[in-house]
């Protein structure tokens, strides 16, 4: 799989490190009344999508940058690279 | 029709004419009172259990393709019981002892061969984590012996004991592990069910579950709708997207992992062996060739196809662990979708729902533990209590806090 990098261009998977669902830039607010289940749900459970899947890959023997990967679980296409910076800053892994 | 020695001469003497199909092929019922979802290994060994074991009737199975088209028939094969942990150990204990009597059982031949599987270690600390799950395993009642270099040697002479960086150490023999042909465990499982009453369903695929005030009143499939009584899922890498039919969402992750065939070779390898400095673990098949694999590509996937990167890495380990093997060249290669869950360990549990039971999450460590999960799901449905031996296997225990985390890898399915 190529991930086209937003800052270095096309790059092999290969140099990047694959963390999980986008969804973990979504911390929960440990001092909300229903921290403890929100927790366990942020750690635990995964919608695990078959199609459309957003999730962060770590491009550790690159730039070391974040980035949120748009990619189909049916076929291995990537549709969309994106720095996670920029997610988490404009509020979007909300979905 | 039983399947025995007098039974092939009498049918070789009337040129086989007699051979009926092994399972019936029936149109679904309106409903039952136990409907499996998925005809694989797990949901074939449920079938059978339930009603041979526990004396069910109205069983039906459904599977969306053609059963043990799924992982029972693209997994490595091999069966063993090493595992470590206390919640972990009694069933793939209670699993390797179902296999010792499958064949009696099924009356079937599924080829179980207990050749023995072999963990090398290349290091003083890894010999000492040997030692311990050695001794962790002969308290559960399986068999575990602790082999020096020699005992290595006298095994398998043909690996390299020179390597500088990974030098081989010893290893952790289980001498009655092994390997099973896998795609008669799904045919033995089914024909045994079938001829104890239950429908097998193929081409039905489960679109959507009814439930009405929390509880499970039937499926919807692309055959129509079926009534349950009770409805097991057991549908491996398939889990998220079932499951999720039931707006449930689960501790899993699917991912693919790839699996080797060479060229048939002559008989070169004693048993299974595991190289305990990279992901490579290898057998040989009864044709003769190698059939070996590695790590989960690591991302995770619903296409049963992965990458060449990993292809290298195995390859690799495989070169490092048995120069000998440079020179054979790979025969197929194919992928699995792998339910990984957030500890490596299973879960075979009710659901929040009423009349709704799952069992999944079995990484890629599935096959060996097929006839204990089919045993301890089928006694879930029957008796709505967890089997002895699945005690921790629950949704809950991640709430808790009591993972069965083997490798210590923490809620990273990729790593597991």
């Amino acid at each position: 799989m190529i991930i086209p990098h937003p800052i270095l261009g096309p790059r092999d998977a290969q140099e990047f490190v694959y963390l999980g669902d986008a969804s973990l830039l979504d911390r929960p607010d440990w001092q909300a009344e229903d921290a403890s289940s929100a927790f366990h749900d942020y750690q635990y459970q995964r919608n695990n999508p078959a199609g459309v899947h957003r999730e962060l890959w770590f491009h550790e023997q690159g730039d070391r940058s974040w980035l949120v990967v748009t990619r189909d679980t049916t076929t291995h296409e990537i549709l969309k690279a994106e720095l996670a910076r920029d997610v988490a800053l404009a509020g979007e892994t909300a979905k | 029709m039983s399947y025995s020695g007098f039974r092939l001469i009498k049918e070789a003497l009337r040129g086989h004419s007699g051979w009926k199909p092994a399972w019936r092929n029936p149109e679904p019922q309106p409903g039952y009172d136990f409907v499996i979802v998925g005809g694989g290994g797990h949901g074939l060994a449920t079938a059978h259990y339930l009603a041979k074991v526990y004396r069910k009737s109205r069983i039906a199975v459904l599977e969306k393709g053609w059963i043990g088209g799924g992982n029972v028939g693209r997994n490595t094969t091999i069966i063993r019981s090493n595992y470590l942990l206390p919640g972990n150990e009694p069933f793939y204990e209670l699993s390797l002892q179902l296999w010792e009597g499958l064949e009696q059982d099924l009356n079937y031949n599924a080829m179980v061969s207990q050749r023995g599987v072999m963990n090398l270690f290349h290091s003083d600390a890894q010999r000492d984590a040997a030692r311990r799950r050695g001794n962790g395993m002969i308290l559960h009642g399986s068999d575990a012996e602790l082999l020096d270099t020699d005992g290595v040697r006298s095994e398998a002479p043909f690996l390299n004991f020179n390597n500088a960086r990974f030098p081989i150490k010893g290893a952790l023999m289980h001498r009655r592990g092994g390997t099973v042909r896998h795609d008669a465990v799904a045919w033995g499982y089914a024909r045994s069910a079938d001829r104890h009453g239950v429908d097998i369903i193929q081409n039905c695929e489960v679109t959507g579950f009814r439930i009405e005030n929390n509880r499970v009143l039937g499926v919807e499939t692309s055959r129509g709708y079926i009534g349950a009584g009770k409805i097991g899922v057991a549908v491996a890498g398939s889990s998220g997207r079932v499951m999720s039919q039931a707006g449930m969402r689960l501790p899993i992750e699917s991912h693919v992992l790839q699996a080797f065939v060479s060229e048939g070779l002559k008989p070169v390898l004693p048993g299974v062996i595991t190289f305990g400095a990279g992901h490579f673990y290898v057998s040989q098949s009864d044709k003769g060739g190698l059939v070996f694999g590695g790590d989960i590509d690591g991302y995770n996937t619903y296409a049963q196809r992965g990458n060449l990167p990993v292809v290298e890495d195995v390859c690799e380990g495989g070169m490092a662990l048995m120069p000998m093997i440079g020179r054979t060249r790979l025969l197929r290669m194919w992928g699995g979708v792998m339910d990984m869950s957030m500890d490596g360990s299973p879960i075979i549990d009710r659901t929040q729902i009423d009349g709704l039971y799952f069992n999944g999450g079995w990484c890629y460590g599935g096959f060996k533990a097929t006839p204990a999960s089919g045993r301890v799901f089928a006694h879930l449905l029957a008796t709505d209590t967890p089997h002895e031996t699945a005690t921790a296997y629950r949704f809950d225990r991640f709430e808790k806090g009591l993972m069965i985390d083997e490798k210590g890898a923490g809620a990273q399915p990729n790593l597991h």
